[in-house]
């Protein structure tokens, strides 16, 4: 026992030794910065604890921006969603040829990567004021876009700009998920006397909706970080939480460091939120997929 | 009468022709089998019968009623699938009440008649269990029931035993073949495993590239096979090629010697003309028996213990035979490379039509 | 059946309108420079600019050094972790997906609070300090794919019997790691490459607090004071897009291809 105790301690200690590096890196620049701006959002400038931060996250224009955020992420998570899901479904279960689905789960890898700067440069090109869908609309169709209130730095617009990511992603999340399906078992309805109405509602909802709103969740939470579109797109004018965070960072625009940490740590919370309901529903939907 | 009818059902898809010109009819309560290679489009006629695929020409009638063009979910029949098809977010019992309850059946009426569709398949104690929680064999078993709760006009079974181990198999064929005579329901049974098809069937269907090769009873089948594709793929039967000697005495020529056969048998072959005779691995015996009245003389390639029986194959003058013997731990089997000889009775050469 | 065709056409060719208007919106405008006729001089505008030039390179410097980084710390770990630590697995794949949760955005901010020039490690207060402060950053963001990226390939490797052969034949653990892991598991190193590159390259938020010349801060400063020539970048960004996902795919065929093999 004795000439066996330090030889253990010594595999021990080259177990621990081995993974050190990477233990280091994810302290220092992963847990470390992150704990410390939650921990900055419980105390004052003096190092009181406080709760005061988070309450103040709740006046005007935090809120609103908050809000607004909150706005944009759910409907382009939504709208993401609902196409993505549609067009997964056309090219997973509609008998569409193969070319049509490896050109559209290519084209979706492609486009989910194309967000940041570019994207909202595209976006401008396409209906800013001078943009060529606006102007087509105006000349063509005698339609003045921005003259019935549309713009693009707005909520719409936004949303609008951020399904050119969200809804690749849906697809390419989904589309496994739909081709889990087994073609027998729609037949094996279909024979029971089924309708395509009362399969979809007894076998593929209550299959599928974990990884539908699992990748919902997703979603949101991919839009609610999203800050260099955003940035890109409306400058500093449009007030939602990552544009309200960026002009803090450069130049403390709260006048509070710690209610800075409380915008963070609320962001924290809420993609945290979405991704942890994300991972949980995701597990329950491999459930079924043995 | 005939219940279930197919008349002159062809398929394509697109140019290819996967299904010819197939006929037969099949009476109520008949349990039907259907052999064939793969490919042959077994499968085929079956979702042709279930309504999955529109027939490219001919009617399917069941019960007098024309079929073409009626959707699956208003036929009226069951399916049991190769890989189960359970609904995997259902539990045994609601898979079963599945298609009670797209038909609007009343509750109560559904429960009883779940539970006589589980007793009947004796896992009434599962009845709560998911799906992935159970072995193929019982997950079979479900889709068993799940088809005949709706009591259908008729049921169809694809391959519904291949993705199973051997003894489960056995077993579960000759459980499928008693809930069918219970309930005398109309079935057709898709395999391609000659001996399953052989063990339970009333009749078998031998198809080959799209076409009905033979439709008979298993001992017709594989006492009498009608064509050489049939005798080749039911049992594992020796191909000799043979000459008519003399037609009147009804004696052709095999491996070298003369043997008489019954006259019958010619099949109306004349003097001088090649024919193809096959002898079923069981006929041939190593022992000569008072029965037996030729011997064929060969070298022996192989030596093949099978369990009950020893598989040994000989090489007689460049033609390959091959046959069967009782395993007997008292005596010693063939040796590879000797010369042995096996004796057989002429009435058991079949003369296979070309 | 054909109802089924119809909608499912329907679905693709409104999706291909969505995602092909804009494309050729920002084409359009960026060919607009020229009075009265399509040109190239936006782009010819965007080749000649010296920080487009010196931005975009220092962006490459940048995310190459994260792959190398990246990978040299992610290989090691992810392998001991399998071979010697199984049991740290589920610690070490929840700390991989946590940048998933925690945006780039609030890591960055971090960083700046702890390295910055008033703190115990003021890396902040130097060129080298601040690039590696990015580097930091970059591999933080890329650690999802990356450690997944790896983690698979190592899956279809035998890891502990291959550690042993080669140690039944001597082999130090330094000739181990690079002779044997480092090969076998180089396609999902690849393809985690080639993800944390399109993330590096194009990335504006984390390089813009930290005040580096690198590309995605430039193409907002351009963004703001040029009429055409965001659109041309756009469209060379989506280009270069493009070009990463189909290397992806052809190092994921190639890491199936070898799984199949074996
Ligand atoms: N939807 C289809 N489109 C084109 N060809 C098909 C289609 N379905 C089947 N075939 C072809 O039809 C032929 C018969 O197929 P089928 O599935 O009926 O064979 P099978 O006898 O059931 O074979 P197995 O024993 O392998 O199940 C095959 O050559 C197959 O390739
Ligand atoms: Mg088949």
């Amino acid at each position: 026992m004795a000439a066996t105790q330090p030889l253990l301690n010594r595999r021990l200690i080259t177990d621990w030794l081995g993974i050190a590096p990477f233990a280091i890196f994810a302290v220092m620049f992963l847990i470390a910065p992150t704990v410390y701006l939650v921990s900055g959002a419980f105390v004052d400038p003096n190092g009181n604890l406080t709760l005061q931060n988070l309450i103040d996250l709740f006046q005007p224009n935090i809120l609103a921006a908050y809000v607004i955020s909150i706005k944009i992420s759910a409907a382009s998570a939504i709208g993401g969603a609902i196409i993505g899901f549609a067009l997964a479904a056309a090219i997973s279960l509609g008998g569409l040829p193969s070319w049509v689905r490896s050109a559209v789960l290519t084209f979706c890898g492609v486009a989910s990567n194309f967000a940041g700067v570019p994207l909202a440069f595209a976006f401008l090109a396409t209906l800013g004021r001078l943009g060529l869908l606006t102007i087509v609309l105006r000349d063509v169709f005698g339609f003045n876009l921005y003259g019935a209130g549309f713009n693009l730095l707005s909520f719409l617009g936004l949303t609008l700009t951020y399904m050119y990511f969200q809804i690749p992603l849906m697809v390419l999340i989904i589309t496994p998920a739909l081709d889990g399906l087994k073609r027998e078992w729609s037949e094996a309805a279909s024979v029971l006397g089924a309708t395509s109405w009362q399969y979809w509602r007894m076998v593929v909802i209550p299959i599928l909706w974990p990884s539908v709103f699992g990748t919902l969740l997703l979603l949101f939470a991919n839009a609610f970080g999203a800050v260099a579109t955003a940035v890109a797109l409306t400058g500093s004018s449009l007030n939602i939480v990552p544009i309200v965070l960026f002009a803090q960072i450069r130049g403390d625009v709260l006048h509070n460091p710690n209610l800075g940490y409380a915008v963070a740590f609320g962001m924290v919370v809420i993609t945290g939120i979405s991704n942890f309901i994300y991972i949980w529903l995701r597990m329950r939907a491999e459930r079924w997929q043995k | 009468m005939s219940y279930l009818e197919l008349s002159h059902v062809q398929k394509s898809f697109g140019i290819v022709k996967v299904v010819h010109d197939f006929n037969m009819s099949i009476n109520e309560g008949e349990f039907v089998s259907f052999l064939g290679p793969s490919g042959c489009g077994k499968t085929t006629v079956l979702r042709m019968i279930a309504g999955f695929e529109s027939v490219t020409g001919g009617t399917i009638t069941i019960g007098g009623v024309n079929q073409n063009g009626l959707k699956p979910n208003k036929r009226n029949i069951g399916m049991v699938f190769q890989a189960y098809a359970l609904f995997p977010n259902m539990t045994v019992a609601e898979n079963v009440a599945f298609g009670l309850k797209v038909a609007g059946t009343s509750k109560a009426e559904i429960e009883d008649r779940v539970k006589e569709m589980l007793d009947l398949i004796s896992l009434g104690h599962l009845a709560d269990r998911y799906p992935y929680q159970m072995s193929g064999g019982q997950q079979q078993r479900v889709a068993l029931a799940r088809a005949l709760a709706n009591k259908p006009k008729v049921l169809l079974l694809d391959e519904p035993l291949s993705a199973l181990d051997a003894k489960i198999r056995v077993s579960l064929r000759e459980e499928i073949r008693l809930i069918q005579r219970k309930l005398g329901i109309t079935t057709i049974f898709v395999t391609h495993d000659q001996e399953e098809a052989l063990s339970i069937s009333d009749r078998i269907v031998v198809m080959n590239a799209g076409i009905a090769d033979q439709i008979g009873t298993p001992s017709d089948i594989y006492n009498r096979p009608a064509t050489r594709f049939v005798a080749g793929f039911v049992g594992t039967l020796n191909i000799l090629e043979a000459k008519v000697e003399n037609r009147e005495a009804a004696t052709v020529r095999v491996a070298g010697r003369s043997i008489n056969i019954p006259p019958a048998n010619l099949n109306g072959a004349g003097d001088g003309a090649a024919i193809t005779v096959a002898l079923r691995p069981e006929a041939l015996s190593l022992s000569k028996t008072p029965s037996s009245d030729v011997a064929l003389d060969g070298r022996v390639t192989s030596v093949n213990f099978l369990g009950s029986v020893i598989r040994t194959r000989m090489d007689v003058e460049g033609q390959q035979v091959s046959f069967d013997m009782f395993n007997n731990p008292g005596l010693q089997p063939p040796q590879i490379g000797e010369i042995a000889t096996a004796h057989f009775k002429a009435s058991d050469v079949l003369v296979i039509p070309n | 059946m054909t109802a089924k065709k119809f909608w499912s056409w329907l679905a693709v060719f409104v999706a291909a309108f969505y995602f092909i208007v804009p494309l050729l919106a920002t084409l359009e405008f960026s060919m607009r420079m020229r009075r009265g006729t399509y040109s190239f001089d936006a782009y010819r505008s965007v080749f000649a600019d010296d920080r487009f030039a010196s931005t975009f390179s220092y962006s490459v410097v940048m995310a190459l050094i994260t792959i190398v980084v990246g990978a040299l710390l992610i290989v090691p770990t992810a392998y001991w972790v399998r071979l010697r630590m199984p049991y740290l697995r589920p610690v070490v794949e929840f700390v991989t997906l946590l940048p998933l949760v925690v945006p780039a955005i609030v890591i960055i901010f971090g960083y700046l609070r702890l390295y910055n020039s008033s703190s115990w490690l003021p890396l902040t207060n130097t060129d080298m300090g601040a690039n590696a402060l990015l580097v930091f950053g970059f591999m933080t963001m890329s650690l999802p794919y990356m450690y997944r990226a790896v983690d698979t390939a190592m899956r279809t490797i035998d890891v502990a019997v291959l550690t042993e052969a080669a140690e039944s034949l001597g082999a130090s653990w330094p000739t181990i790691l690079f002779r044997c892991i480092f090969p076998n598991v180089l396609t999902g190193v690849l393809s985690g490459a080639f993800i944390t590159f399109a993330i590096a390259v194009g990335e504006f938020t984390m390089p813009s607090l930290l005040n580096r010349p690198a590309f995605g801060p430039y193409l907002a400063l351009i963004g703001a004071n040029k009429a055409y020539e965001p659109p041309a970048l756009a469209m060379i960004a989506f280009a270069m897009t493009w070009v990463s996902i189909i290397l992806i795919n052809i190092t994921t065929r190639l890491q199936k291809g070898a799984a199949g093999a074996r």
